[in-house]
Order: structure tokens, then C-alpha cells, then sequence
């Protein structure tokens, strides 16, 4: 790669995606995060029982995310070649878990209005 | 979500982490166009013309631009590879010529006939003359698949015969006669030309990607492979070739060295080599096959050939447009530059060159417009992506002195087998190509 700039890359993940699906998932990202900073907002507190929940789904977003990366690519567990490819699908995992752990919290929050205080 | 860390360097990540001052930073790089009544012709709408027209017409106000083309298809040529592994359609690999093409620019859809660099004039194939101030050659290169004799397109696919290179159709031929070799086993025989040729790492590739495929298979002791070339190494750069030479041994890839491939016969399942030892001592060999893969000799366009354009004293037999190999500007006319696989440069006849390369040209031709003279120079930057199996590959990233040129360095190593950077062939090296096409990458 010669000149890596933030204004190539998103150059390259629209053509990745599509400009308008590429988009639509910052958008996602963003729309997710946002809700989830207005329940912690809305609510003043972190809910334990919602955290728990939220905790407990993290390694079905990690595999997910694993697998999704696998099954896009053509790929298996065992082309993991070297220090940098144990890196990247820990970063994978990951993101997924986080990803998927707020996508949970915020999901209940806004589910259930009355926010649960914890003990 | 997981994509940012498959192409972030750490240049990259500098950048995220700068933000949005990054994003500020590399916008106004186009900032004031210049100023022209140039006519500049481009042949070819391939990955480098349309690359360059792009960003000229991010450049330029008041130019007149033509790009010449007959071809309404365009070749993302790196998913060929992929294609001939069964792992794409063949439609990964197609889009049309005009899709990438920007605003601004004046297409021409007939080939380009004849060349004149004296009067400045380019003739095409429907009769137009066009006169040009600047002219850029782009009109890649062409397979000389009669030189093989025997063999034509239509055995592609049948009789154990593939030849990915010839375009999407073929490639996913290729893939049924190779599948069958990798379900049935047998004498895979892989092949690559004499002449200079484009993506000097795709015939490894392919041989590495059925190896492994007919490994999960057929199942290892049912196959036999064997690499047979004309060159006298697996590569051009000795890191590489030494790298190649390790993997090869330990899958079991017998390689023949000093082997062009001559003819074929496709009911006797037999490929004809000529064949000169260490010693140069010169013979014919015949081999047997199940699968056979051919890449024919390639060479500049006959419409190059023809203008008088191409070296007198070097590749004589292929054409290679005489351009000095920092600036692409041709040795005689210089109002002609020569861009991508057409270019007579010792490498570069990958995509990624061809990004490499648009820079310098845009760089060049701006300057001679504006009356002086351009500053950066390619280096000979070359790059590909040599799968080694389904799901891994090695970044090999190189310049004219054979130097590796790491593009994360530090973070992916050059010559080790990874997952990364199979990931990046398979997603983020279309992505890139196609950025290219629009200019921005
Ligand atoms: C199997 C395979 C695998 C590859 N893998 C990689 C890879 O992994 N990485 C990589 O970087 N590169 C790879 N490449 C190489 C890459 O595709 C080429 O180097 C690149 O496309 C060169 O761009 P170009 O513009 O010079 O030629 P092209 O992209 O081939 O475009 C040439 C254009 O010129 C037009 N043309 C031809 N004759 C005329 C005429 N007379 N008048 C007008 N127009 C004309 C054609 O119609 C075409 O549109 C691969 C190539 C192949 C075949």
C-alpha cells in the first residue's frame, strides 16, 4: 500500500460494501451506541442483572463474529499462521463480544422502560 | 467491524487515531485544478486508463480527455485466481467498462488500429483519427495462446486443459477440468511462459490452491504435482524463489526447470516441452497429464507493435513499449507515456504496480502541461498476494532491485504464510482495485 489515509480507507470499505450498505452499518454503529449511552443516561446507573445478561451473550457474539469472518472468506481455524493472524481473530472475537454485549444491555433497556436497580 | 483491522497499517492507524484531521488531510490534496486545453488520449479503460483518467479529471480544467476502448466488459483480473479455484463465480470478476469510467471523459468504444508518434495521431479500428498533445498507452497485453500448438480456447475445460488467464469464462472452466482432477487424482501439470508476463505469482498460486484442494480430496498419494518452466527459478526475486522452493518440497511439487511449453495433445493427454539443462545442452520433452494448466506468452498489443513505440533492442519477440523505468515516459516521444502491463519496465505487471505507477504519470504529464518537469519515480513496485492454500497466503511485495518492499512492516511479515493475508486477497484486494479504478486508493 502506498498513502493509507482515513480518506482511503473509507474509499475502500465502500467499495467493500457498497456505499450504501456501508452506510447503513455505520449508521447501525452509531444509531446502537447512541441508544446505548441514552439508556446508561436515562437510567443513571449501570443494571447489574441487564450487565449479566449482557455478559453472558458475549461469547455468542464472539463466535459469531468468528464464524462470519470464516464463512465470508473461505476460511477455517486452522489457517491461523502466525502471531499477527492470532492477533487479528482475537481483535475479531472481540469486537464481536463488545459489539454484541451492548446490542444485548441496550435491546433489554429499552424493552423494559422501568430500569431495574442493582442490589 | 472486524475489516478496519484487516488493512489497517500503522500508518493507517495513526491516521484513525489522528481522527479527523486525518480525513481533513487527505481531501485537499486535489486542491486548485490545473488549467489546460490539452487534448491527452488515453488507449485502454482497463485497471491503469482508467485509474489515470480518473484522477486527471480530478486535475485538469478545460482538458479534453478521450479514453479508447472496444471492450464493454471490465476484468478485475486478480479474481481470476479465485475463480479457477471454484471459490468465486465467474461474475465475481466482471463489471462493466463505463461504470468506472468518470465524468468528463470522452470514450471512444472501438480498439485503437494504428499509432503515429510523429504526427501525433491515433487511429481506431471504425476510422476516427484523433490528434493528441499527450498520449498514454494502457491497452495491457495479449495472450499468444496459437503459439502453443494444439491447443486452442475451446479444449479449455475438457480433456483436463485449463488456462485461467484467458478471462471469466475460461477461468471457470479451468475449474471443472481441475476439480475433476482433484476428485480423481492423477499428474497435475502446471505451466507458465517464456515472455515477461502479468502476475508472475498467479501460476504458483494456482498450482499451491489445487494442491491443497485435491490434498482435502482426493486425499494425499493419489496426486502427483509437477511445476514445469521455462526460467531457471520458481521466481524472479531469490528471497521468493528460495521460499517457494521450501514450500514446494515440503507439499511434494516436483519443479522442472528450462521447460517451455510447446505443444499439447489433448486425446493423448501429452504436453510437448522444449527443454535446455543447466549444462544448455537443448532437447524435447513429452510429459503425460491428467490436468494440465497452459498460461501462453504474452506480448504488447500488435496496435503497439505496429507505431514503432516498443524497445528495438529488448524483448524483441513481446514489444514492451520503450519508456525509462522511473518516469514511464517514453525514451523517444515524450509527449507518450506507457502505463500498466503494456509498459517495457523489468517488473510491474501487477494492479498493484499499476497504483504505484498512476501517481508518477499523473505526476509527469501535469508537469510537462504546466512546462517543467515531474519529481517522483517508481521504484518498480510489484505485488501479489501468493496463496498458498485455500485460506492462507504470503504478502510478497517487491521492487526493481529485488528488494522486498513491506507495506506493514513489523506487523505482517513478508514471506510467512497467513491468514491475514489471505484475508486481505479475498476482501480487501477488490475493494482496493476498484478504489483505484475511481482514483481514490
Ligand atoms: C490470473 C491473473 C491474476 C492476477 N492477479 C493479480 C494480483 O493478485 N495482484 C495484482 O496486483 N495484479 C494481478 N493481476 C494483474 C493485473 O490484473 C494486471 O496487471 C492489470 O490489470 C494491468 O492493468 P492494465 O490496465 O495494464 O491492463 P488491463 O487491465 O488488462 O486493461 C487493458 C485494457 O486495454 C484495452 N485494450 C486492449 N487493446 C486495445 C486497443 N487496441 N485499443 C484500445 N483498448 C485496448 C482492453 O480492452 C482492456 O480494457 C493478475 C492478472 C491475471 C491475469
Amino acid at each position: 500500500m502506498q498513502e493509507m489515509t482515513l480518506a482511503t480507507l473509507i474509499a475502500v470499505f465502500q467499495e467493500m460494501f457498497g456505499p450504501v450498505l456501508f452506510w447503513a452499518l455505520v449508521t447501525t454503529v452509531v444509531v446502537i451506541t447512541a441508544l446505548y449511552v441514552y439508556v446508561l443516561i436515562r437510567d443513571r446507573s449501570l443494571s447489574m442483572r441487564r450487565f449479566l445478561l449482557a455478559q453472558l451473550s458475549m461469547p455468542i457474539g464472539a463466535v459469531a463474529a468468528v464464524t462470519f469472518v470464516e464463512v465470508v472468506t473461505d476460511s477455517h481455524l486452522r489457517d491461523i499462521g502466525g502471531a499477527i493472524d492470532v492477533i487479528v481473530l482475537l481483535g475479531v472475537a472481540l469486537l464481536g463480544a463488545f459489539g454484541f454485549a451492548v446490542l444485548v444491555y441496550t435491546a433489554q433497556s429499552l424493552v423494559r422502560r422501568q430500569p431495574q436497580k442493582a442490589g | 467491524m472486524t475489516l478496519d483491522r484487516l488493512t489497517a497499517s500503522r500508518r493507517a492507524f495513526l491516521a484513525a487515531a489522528a481522527g479527523l484531521a486525518a480525513v481533513s488531510a487527505g481531501l485537499p490534496a486535489r486542491a486548485q485544478k490545473l488549467q489546460t486545453k490539452a487534448h491527452i488520449v488515453i488507449i485502454g479503460a482497463g485497471a491503469a486508463g482508467t485509474a489515470l483518467a480518473s484522477r486527471l479529471v480530478e486535475r485538469l480544467e478545460g482538458a479534453q480527455i478521450t479514453v479508447i476502448d472496444g471492450r464493454a466488459e471490465h476484468l478485475y483480473q486478480p479474481g481470476l485466481s479465485l475463480v479457477a479455484a471454484g471459490l468465486k463465480p465467474a461474475a465475481y470478476t466482471l463489471s462493466r467498462t463505463t461504470d468506472w469510467l468518470p465524468r468528463g471523459v470522452n470514450l471512444i468504444a472501438e480498439p485503437a488500429a494504428a499509432i503515429d508518434p510523429v504526427a501525433k495521431t491515433v487511429a481506431t479500428v471504425g476510422g476516427q483519427v484523433l490528434t493528441y498533445d499527450f498520449l498514454v498507452v494502457a491497452p495491457g497485453l495479449v495472450l499468444d495462446h496459437d503459439a502453443i500448438e494444439g491447443f486452442s480456447l475451446d479444449l479449455v475445460g475438457r480433456n483436463g486443459i485449463g488456462a485461467l488467464y484467458a478471462g471469466p469464462d475460461y477461468a471457470s472452466k479451468t475449474w471443472e477440468a481441475a476439480s475433476k482432477f482433484t476428485q480423481e487424482g492423477g499428474i497435475g501439470l502446471f505451466t507458465r511462459p517464456a515472455t515477461e508476463m502479468k502476475c508472475a505469482g498467479a501460476p504458483l498460486k494456482h498450482t499451491f490452491l489445487i494442491e491443497d484442494i485435491a490434498s482435502r480430496t482426493v486425499g494425499k498419494g493419489k496426486y502427483e504435482m509437477h511445476y514445469a518452466v521455462p526460467q531457471t527459478a520458481l521466481f524472479s526475486v531469490p528471497i521468493v524463489a528460495e521460499k517457494v522452493r521450501m514450500l514446494f518440497g515440503k507439499r511434494g511439487i516436483a519443479s522442472h526447470f528450462g521447460h517451455v511449453l510447446k505443444s499439447v495433445d489433448a486425446d493423448r493427454k501429452q504436453a510437448t516441452f522444449a527443454t535446455t539443462d543447466a549444462a544448455g545442452v537443448t532437447g524435447t520433452v513429452e510429459m503425460p497429464y491428467d490436468y494440465l494448466h497452459v498460461i501462453p506468452p504474452q506480448r504488447a498489443p500488435d496496435v503497439i507493435r505496429q507505431s514503432g513505440l516498443s524497445w528495438a533492442d529488448k524483448w524483441m519477440d513481446q514489444g514492451w513499449v520503450e519508456v525509462d523505468q522511473k518516469t514511464l515516459r517514453h525514451r523517444r516521444f515524450p509527449e507518450v507515456f506507457a502505463l500498466g502491463d503494456v509498459a517495457g519496465v523489468p517488473k510491474g505487471k501487477t494492479a498493484a504496480s499499476v497504483k504505484w505507477q498512476v501517481p508518477v504519470v499523473e505526476d509527469h504529464l501535469l508537469a510537462a502541461i504546466s512546462g517543467g518537469e515531474g519529481t517522483l519515480a517508481y521504484d518498480g513496485y510489484t505485488s501479489c498476494p501468493l496463496i498458498t492454500r485455500v485460506g492462507r497466503a504470503m504478502l510478497v511485495e517487491f521492487d526493481y532491485n529485488n528488494n522486498l518492499v513491506e507495506s506493514f512492516p513489523g506487523v505482517i511479515a513478508p514471506l510467512e504464510e497467513l491468514w491475514v493475508s489471505w484475508l486481505m486477497k479475498e476482501v480487501a484486494l477488490k475493494a482496493t482495485y476498484n478504489a483505484m479504478l475511481r482514483g481514490r486508493a
